[in-house]
């Protein structure tokens, strides 16, 4: 208990210096844009169809309950207000990180688990070149810019869907939907979740990274690897999900 | 004789529990060809890796070109392992560049010139291992043999001074071996390199070599040229090289 106890500690330790080498690579040497280009497209761009999907399905649930929910209220018309403030503040942000996360982390780490396997990572080491320059920085940073921009893409889907779903259901029409959210929602609600999808961002390029870096055993360690990538991001985004909210809503309300 | 190029003095070396190396010293002079034999799994390529750096060690000096490689980090390494070229077991090209790509790597990192002076170099270096005309290939497409050439193209692409080749001959066909043979003795005679060779195929050991160290009881237990190997009365010695020597005939039996 004590020794994976220890273990765990390390691996928290090693992960801090990995980011301080990834924030040293880009801070020391200019950066590579082929390969930034290149995860700009497979971390974000391509993950733009399942962030759609589930953020369009996920507002349509949501105005369906809160609808049903309200009617004895006799608040139905009050739907997109909380769908709203649900979708930008926490939906948004926490789907699609675990989405991304599921489907880019655990491609960073198979990616980079058999690099390591097939000595590829010690190949670049051995020609001169610094693998956490080559490889992790590209991942994280593209990962940074490309899940606020994903979570944007989200929210206004979710926002969608959840009007469709409200004007259906309820009877509003969609205008006054749309006063009712823009006098919900405040530039602070959105930057609320976009700060928490850059801090997602991060966690998820870093922990598959890392994960992917540290493989060992042949190609069944490369499989370890990936599903392991899946499950440490996705209990670290929703861990931390918990004390940035708190964190922000300290800060701002 | 010269003074050594690479010192091994006393390194030990463990993974975990498992003791790789319990008192490793060897010497390596300037010129020669170096084949390191010894069983699988007993630390061949671990010898060649901490001489790199690429695996730190648990105590003892090592020392290439006069400077303890023990002592420094990754960035001090860089001028070290400018001057060592590594030909990997799998070759470790990178699956992402071409063959042309993988070859400019090193070159790039070690600010070698222009654009057309490494144009020039790449068809060199393939020139030499008789792959002309494939830059524009992927790893993908290559043989197995084809990779570990490619792979020596790229290791010798900067000019290195020593040239370790990790199980350069494992897994190839017999016109294959041969021929890697007949480049690492090539290499040596026109470039005038220092070579380790780490492998376990007593043929092509004895085809390239000068002097052979083995590996037995976690250090390095004998030393001496090809003719004191094949002449010695050491048990394990003798039963190495015959066991090496009948693997085949074992296999087929």
């Amino acid at each position: 208990m004590t020794a994976r106890f220890t273990t765990f500690l390390q691996s928290f330790g090693a992960v801090a210096r990995l980011s301080w080498a990834t924030l040293f690579a880009f801070w020391r040497s200019p950066i590579d844009l082929r390969p930034l280009i290149h995860q700009f497209d497979t971390a974000g761009l391509q993950s733009w169809s399942i962030t759609v999907l589930t953020a369009a399905f996920t507002g349509m649930v949501l105005a369906l309950q809160f609808s049903t929910g309200l009617e004895p209220y006799g608040a139905s018309m009050y739907t997109g207000k909380l769908a709203a403030l649900g979708i930008v503040r926490e939906l948004g942000p926490m789907l699609t990180a675990l989405l991304v996360g599921g489907r880019v982390g655990s491609g960073f780490a198979a990616e980079l688990g058999s690099m390591v396997v097939t000595e590829q990572v010690d190949a670049i080491r051995a020609l001169g070149a610094d693998p956490v320059k080559k490889l992790v920085a590209p991942r994280v940073f593209a990962c940074i810019v490309m899940l606020p921009l994903l979570t944007i893409l989200a929210d206004f889907v979710g926002i969608s869907g959840a009007m469709i779903i409200t004007v259906r259901e309820v009877g509003i029409t969609p205008s006054f939907f749309y006063a009712q959210i823009l006098d919900t929602l405040w530039v602070s609600d959105l930057m609320h979740g976009l700060m928490k999808s850059v801090a997602f961002g991060y966690i998820i390029g870093i922990v598959g990274c890392f994960i992917g870096l540290n493989t060992s055993g042949g190609t069944e360690g490369v499989g370890h690897a990936t599903t392991q990538a899946v499950v440490v991001g996705a209990i670290c985004l929703l861990v931390s999900n918990f004390f940035l909210t708190k964190l922000f809503l300290a800060l701002y309300g | 004789m010269a003074e050594p190029i690479i010192r091994f003095i006393g390194v030990q070396k463990a993974f975990g529990p498992k003791v790789i190396y319990e008192d490793c010293t060897l010497d390596v002079y300037p010129g020669e060809t170096l084949t390191i034999i010894g069983g699988s799994g007993t630390g061949k390529s671990v010898l060649l890796k901490m001489l790199t750096g690429l695996l730190s060690t648990d105590a003892g000096s090592i020392q290439a070109f006069g400077q303890e490689v023990t002592k420094l980090d990754e960035r001090g390494m860089g001028p070290i392992r400018r001057r060592f070229g590594f030909l990997f077991q799998s070759g470790a090209l990178f699956d992402s560049l071409t063959v042309e790509q993988n070859i400019k790597y090193p070159l790039r990192e070690h600010n070698w010139g222009t654009e057309k002076e490494m144009d020039a170099r790449v068809a060199e270096v393939l020139d030499m291992v008789g792959l002309p005309g494939t830059e524009a290939l992927k790893p993908a497409a290559l043989s197995g043999g084809m990779r570990k050439r490619v792979g020596l193209a790229r290791a010798i692409a900067i000019k290195p001074e020593v040239i370790l080749y990790d199980e350069p001959t494992t897994g190839l066909d017999p016109i294959n071996v041969r021929r890697i043979n007949g480049l690492i003795l090539s290499l040596q005679k026109r470039l005038g390199v220092t070579s380790i060779v780490v492998t376990h195929d007593m043929d092509s050991c004895f085809t390239v070599t000068d002097r052979i160290a083995m590996l037995y009881n976690k250090r390095i237990a004998f030393t001496g040229t090809a003719e004191e190997t094949q002449r010695s009365e050491i048990r394990y010695v003798r039963e190495f090289i015959a066991g090496g020597r009948g693997t085949l005939d074992e296999d087929i039996v």
